[in-house]
């Protein structure tokens, strides 16, 4: 199915305000969802008839920011956090992206982090692929039955893919650099 | 066909305590089941029939650190396993000795600059005999590496209380023990 299609069955389903645009002059086209209407997507997409996404190939986080000021100004896009959904369908046979963005800070306050809906009750496998988005990039899923670290130290500090990351010093007095 | 054979039909041997002892000790080191990431591979090609490590006495891989001798630290060490690899050292019986294999157990390798989780080199965690360099290093490396942990063995002063270091030769033996 094409992603145009998709995008317009998505369109009348759930209306402007959930589903965004959807870029198709590029390699792979995606779609994009807001984050509070991100489960019912994901469930609609999974089980509606013409779409059969059963397979989340892979679940991203995206940050996008330039913390160096000189560069910063030739930076093309607004500082903020991706989430990219990979999906397929094994009956159907088709490809589909979905993307939420959200603030790089929740409120704008340094330090906590923004929140996306989990999908992990819609492909289990979203639990661990959002555990490790959790762990380096920083997005709190919120309804995750065990959100902790999956692959850094449970008492690691930050968040290691975040482009403003400062590498620690030293890790329980291991010299660090 | 051995060397030795036929060459003490009904002698008897002079030898020194030390000396028997340490040639026993370095004709067998066993080192420790333990590979961390891609040397492992490596290590365990060494082990295998082509390069056999066995031939050095030192084949005898031990599933535990008390039966250990030698700890050969194969790959990448994060932050998150220096705890448990700091462990295992602290678990094996002495005499004991570390290899640091490869360019990430030696200094952080490829990960030293923006590696935000890698121990820049083992040596922070634990004391290393020897380091073998290499990404991976091929296995003779990994068994110079191994000849140059017995020249240190060979040349502990066991009964006198002291010990020399041995300085490093390609023939695989040390200057000291002439």
């Amino acid at each position: 199915m094409d992603i145009n299609e998709i995008h317009a069955i998505l369109l009348e389903e759930f209306g402007e305000a959930a589903v965004g645009a959807a870029p198709h002059d590029c390699i792979d086209p995606w779609i994009q969802v807001a984050a509070e209407s991100i489960v019912d997507v994901a469930t609609f997409v999974r089980d509606d008839e013409r779409m059969r996404f059963d397979h989340l190939n892979d679940l991203c986080g995206c940050d996008y920011f330039e913390p160096d000021e000189k560069k910063a100004k030739k930076f093309d896009h607004e500082p903020h956090v991706e989430v990219v959904y990979h999906l397929s369908s094994m009956s159907l046979i088709h490809r589909m992206k979905l993307k939420v963005s959200v603030p790089r800070w929740k409120d704008n306050a340094e330090g906590s982090l923004p929140e996306v809906p989990s999908v992990s009750s819609v492909w289990a496998i979203a639990d661990w692929h959002e555990r490790e988005c959790y762990d380096l990039v920083g997005i709190h899923f919120t309804g995750h039955p065990n959100l902790r670290r999956i692959l850094c130290p449970e008492d690691w500090e930050g968040h290691a893919l975040r482009k403003d990351y400062e590498m620690p010093l030293d890790y329980h007095g291991i010299r660090n650099r | 066909m051995t060397w030795i054979e036929g060459r003490f039909e009904e002698n008897v041997i002079t030898t020194t305590m030390e000396d028997a002892m340490n040639w026993g000790q370095q004709s067998s080191i066993w080192p420790m089941t333990f590979g961390l990431a891609c040397c492992a591979i490596e290590m365990m090609a060494t082990g295998a029939s082509k390069y056999d490590i066995d031939r050095f006495g030192a084949g005898a891989f031990r599933a535990t650190p008390r039966q250990a001798d030698l700890m050969i630290v194969a790959g990448t060490v994060t932050c998150k396993m220096a705890s448990r690899v700091r462990r295992l050292y602290e678990q094996m019986p002495d005499p004991k000795y570390v290899i640091a294999m490869g360019a990430c157990t030696v200094g952080g390798g490829p990960y030293f600059k923006y590696g935000y989780h890698v121990v820049k080199g083992v040596d922070l965690v634990v004391p290393v005999d020897v380091y073998v360099p290499g990404c991976p290093p091929r296995p003779e490396a990994l068994l110079e590496g191994l000849m140059r942990i017995q020249d240190k063995i060979k040349q502990r002063k066991v009964t006198r209380g002291e010990s020399q270091l041995p300085v490093p030769h390609h023939s695989g033996y040390s200057a000291l023990n002439v």
